[in-house]
């Protein structure tokens, strides 16, 4: 359960870009989150809430955005969605497959007031 | 750096930066800032900087990864014995308490430095880099960073080291790959341990182990040892050496090497940093 230690490192990047546009309130912060990431979305909006008391960021939204799985297979060259424990190719069974989509855990952008 | 260098952009977010560029008003009047960076941007940037630091010394630092009482720490025993200072290893040890894994380390002749992570689940990049201090890198060939007992969290922290290893021992169950994907997709190696029980463990199979790990779409080898007869030892050590001689190539060719799946920062912060200051971590040095 690392979920606030994530967040602390939100808040430190936040704070951050918020500095360098000489914004006082950050209102909106965007990420995309895949599931092979590790990082739980209900734990880490949890968390949010206790970590943004006090900064920069107390009122801001975290807008979750959930990125599935998505392989292509080395073999077929099909794109398919997959499971975590069940990444093989949609179409012929391969277990060789590459990650296109999934594992994100990005801090996509944020919004700021002045 | 890396906030600018247009590294963090992938197949999977470049669409963004083409509607409207980094900077976009919003409907509210508000400012948007495109950032695209890793969550854990903070924790990526001090493990590239150890990876350099490695690289600076030439060191393998081999993650170790399981769940608790897997066996990290007796393999580590074993590894030492069967190696008869074949090559030079140092332990970073991380436990919740105690100095216990370290002093055991300790008794086997080779240096070993114990992080006490309190309540924290993980090592991350910051902790092992203190560690770093605590450590003279000059006479190792491998560095082995033996991460706190856990499947889930210490798959998601870089620490700047080259390879994974997640342990499974064949007590624990041979479904934990398809339980714990995460930790087990990021393996460059899967160690199955105490297999000197499994005349008593008919439920474990290892070749369904290795199934579920290619269900992962994980290609790592998978080795079958016992720390306590000595069976599978050689192919082990033998992996070491192969990996220590690619990491070598690596470094002549003016590369490096990375975990299989790096968290995704980390994989974003392949490129050069150059003009990056080493600092040095003479044990002496005070921060």
């Amino acid at each position: 359960m690392h979920e606030l230690s994530v967040c602390q490192s939100i808040l430190s990047q936040v704070e951050t870009v918020a500095e360098e546009n000489s914004a006082t309130t950050v209102s909106l912060i965007h990420l995309q989150i895949g599931p092979l990431s590790g990082v739980e979305v209900p734990l880490l909006k949890n968390a949010w809430t206790i970590a943004r008391a006090d900064t920069l960021a107390s009122e801001a939204e975290l807008e979750i955005e959930e990125m599935p799985i998505t392989i292509r297979c080395s073999q077929c060259g099909q794109v398919s969605r997959a499971k975590v424990n069940r990444m093989i190719c949609g179409q012929c069974g391969e277990w060789r497959t590459q990650l296109i989509s999934g594992d994100e855990m990005l801090l996509r952008s944020i919004e700021l007031e002045k | 750096m890396c906030d600018t260098c247009g590294c963090n952009i992938t197949s999977g977010n470049e669409h963004f930066l083409q509607e409207g560029g980094k900077l976009a008003q919003t409907e509210s009047g508000r400012e948007a800032v495109e950032v695209l960076q890793g969550l854990l941007h903070e924790n990526d940037h001090q493990a590239s900087h150890n990876r350099d630091h490695f690289d600076h010394h030439q060191v393998l630092a081999i993650n170790l990864m399981s769940s608790p009482g897997s066996g990290k720490t007796s393999l580590l025993e074993a590894t030492i014995e069967a190696l008869n200072g074949e090559l030079r290893v140092g332990v970073v040890e991380g436990d919740l308490e105690t100095e216990n894994d370290a002093n055991r380390i300790r008794q086997k002749g080779v240096p070993a430095h114990q992080i006490s992570t309190g309540s924290a689940c993980h090592l991350d990049a910051h902790m092992v880099h203190d560690a770093l201090h605590h450590m003279a890198l000059e006479p190792l060939d491998i560095l082995f960073i033996e991460n706190v007992g856990n499947l889930v969290c210490p798959a998601s922290f870089d620490l700047g080291h080259h390879r994974n290893i997640t342990l499974l021992s064949v007590t624990e169950g041979d479904d934990k790959p398809a339980k714990y994907p995460v930790i087990f997709r990021a393996a460059n190696l899967m160690l199955l341990t105490k297999v000197d029980l499994l005349p008593y463990l008919e439920e474990f199979d290892p070749a369904r182990a290795e199934h579920y790990l290619r269900h992962l779409s994980n290609p790592a080898e998978v080795i079958s040892l016992s720390a306590k007869d000595g069976t599978g030892l050689e192919p082990w050590i033998e992996w070491l050496r192969s990996e220590l001689s690619h990491y070598r190539e690596a470094l002549t060719a003016g590369s490096t090497l990375h975990p299989a799946i790096a968290p995704e920062g980390a994989v974003q912060h392949q490129h050069n940093h150059e003009g990056h200051q080493h600092h040095n971590h003479n044990q002496s040095e005070t921060r």
